[in-house]
């Protein structure tokens, strides 16, 4: 269990482990990566020391087009931590990324890149809406956010 | 020749404390309460017991609760992870200890103040573990929230409404209503309460959500053979299972290639499989519920009817008294008490003594299931 000192009005920030650090660490330079096996190929979610399917230990951070659908979302009510309460009801939308349909990452529906985990209208929340990836910094870290594509 | 449990075990002691939003008693002393009241109820002393089961989560060790009840040695201990998926591993493990001789009085116990106590997602301080850094971040904090999109999906790929997850919150309440010891006792819901209520974690709102409780429950288990000279008709621990799909992922399933066949799935096919009976056969159900939506999972997880047909199973009074299949009949998680799904063990001994405050007549078997969602645990009782 990780614990990070965290301010009352800052949202909570990834806290990565050994498996996942490079993740946020491509993050911060704008890619969407995903862990995949560098013995068969296929790709694995969330990282871990080994592949599941041919139990190589070597792996590899291949980068995904950033574009998926959402798969579901809910919009979170109060009671919640003091910085998420502030925004709420905010949605968390989970992608399911267009080159791996099976990897589905958890994020938020927003206007701008930057802007509040309440930006998007709900009325505009949809399971298969189109979504493409933006990041975002907040407290030193960069995190995905997921925007509409324009249809 | 292989070994089996069915029916080896019994299930001879049940006991409870009062169930609250406050409890004035520490955790501790409310463990020792439940299992005293257990052990009075099976007519074992104290000094018998030699087996304790309890989950990762319980506060009060099994070294706090040997000592302060006067228990003699003790030669089988366990606890079982997961929270609420690990209720029924419980008496699962107790049954293989004392079906093996490895232990001949067993104590399963939880006691638990999430009433008056702290709520983690109020404790700004604390990331909870892992897959903490994959959700956290973006405010998917609670079990609500988590659950909230699978039952989201659920609702889209099955055409399930909130009407059907008012059924189970009506069924659970309704039972609840006639059971003086719930939290819920005489506090009717209509289904305008439940349409209007605040949203926790929308599509899920305040009444598809469980109690906040203060309590503890026991239960005792012996050898079939020493139930016969206990003080009440023994309740049989016919078949176990504990279920960890592959590929899950706590809570947060949705990584696996089918978020919506959990470990309910995986607990079930290993439950029928040892079992004398299916599930056309149960009489009862005690189905957790920490989340209305966990119980159309279930049902299908469980075999009561086919993929996607959850939602409609709760139709007609599917689950109330004299339904097809009546559930929770204590009141459940989401009426009773959450406790972790505790009670839902001791109202299916209740049920198969005859004893329970929403009866089903001549009921013979039930079904006890642990949280769907995480990895999980289910037993059958039959008397
Ligand atoms: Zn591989």
């Amino acid at each position: 269990m990780t614990t990070t000192p965290a301010a009352a009005d800052e949202l909570l920030l990834p806290v990565p482990d050994e498996d996942g650090a490079p993740f946020w660490e491509y993050a911060a330079r704008g890619e969407l990566r995903v862990q995949a096996c560098a013995a068969c190929g296929r790709l694995r979610f969330p990282p871990r020391p080994c592949c599941p399917h041919c139990r190589s230990f070597d792996s590899e951070w291949r980068r995904m087009s950033g574009r998926g659908r959402i798969w579901s979302y809910v919009r979170p009510h109060p009671p919640l931590l003091p910085a998420y309460a502030a925004q709420a009801p905010y949605n968390v939308i989970l992608v399911e990324l267009a080159d791996a349909p099976h990897i589905r990452l958890a994020g938020n529906l927003v206007t701008s890149a930057d802007a509040p985990l309440d930006s998007v209208d709900p009325a505009r929340l949809r399971i298969g809406a189109r979504v493409h990836v933006v990041f975002t910094e907040t407290g030193g870290m960069t995190v995905p956010r997921w925007m509409l594509e324009k249809s | 020749m292989a070994a089996t449990l069915k029916d080896a075990t019994a299930i001879v002691g049940i006991g409870q404390t009062a169930f609250a939003k406050q409890l004035p008693q520490s955790e501790k002393e409310l463990a020792c309460r439940a299992i005293l009241a257990a052990l009075a109820d099976a007519g074992i002393e104290p000094s018998e017991v030699d087996a304790f089961a309890s989950y990762t989560m319980e506060e009060t060790d099994e070294v706090e609760v040997a000592k302060a009840i006067g228990a003699g040695d003790v030669t089988f201990f366990s606890k079982i992870g997961y929270g609420g998926g690990g209720s029924c591993a419980t008496v699962g493990h107790l049954a293989s200890a004392v079906a093996t001789g490895q232990a001949t009085v067993g104590v399963a116990w939880r006691s638990r103040k999430r009433g008056s106590g702290p709520r983690p997602w109020k404790n700004t301080a604390v990331q909870l573990p892992t897959p903490g850094q994959w959700t956290r971040p973006f405010g998917l904090l609670r079990p609500a929230d988590e659950i909230g999109m699978l039952a989201r999906r659920y609702m889209h790929e099955y055409g399930a409404t909130r009407d059907h997850l008012f059924n189970v919150a009506m069924a659970c309440r309704n039972r609840a209503n006639e059971n003086p010891a719930a939290m819920m006792y005489e506090r009717p819901l209509t289904r305008e309460m439940y349409m209007t209520s605040r949203m926790i974690s929308d599509p899920l709102c305040l009444f598809d959500n469980c109690l906040e409780t203060d309590g503890a429950l026991a239960c005792v288990i012996v050898s079939a053979e020493r139930a016969r000279d206990c003080r009440h008709k023994p309740v049989y621990v016919h078949s176990v299972a504990q279920g960890l799909p592959s590929q899950h992922h706590g809570m947060v399933n949705y990584w696996n290639d089918d978020p919506l066949s959990g470990p309910a799935w995986t607990a079930a096919r290993h439950l029928w499989k040892q079992a004398d009976f299916g599930p056309q056969d149960v009489d009862v159900a005690q189905i957790y519920d920490a989340f209305t939506p966990l119980i159309p999972l279930s049902l299908e997880g469980y075999g009561f009817c086919g993929r996607g047909e959850g939602a409609a199973f709760t139709e007609g009074g599917a689950l109330e008294r004299g339904g097809r299949l009546p559930i929770n009949t204590g009141g459940g998680g989401l009426s009773e008490a959450y406790v972790h799904g505790f009670n839902l063990i001791n109202e299916g001994v209740k049920q198969l003594r005859g004893i329970s405050t929403a009866q089903v007549p001549d009921a013979a078997t039930c079904l006890v299931t642990a949280g769907e969602g995480v990895p999980t645990s289910a037993i059958l009782l039959r008397s």
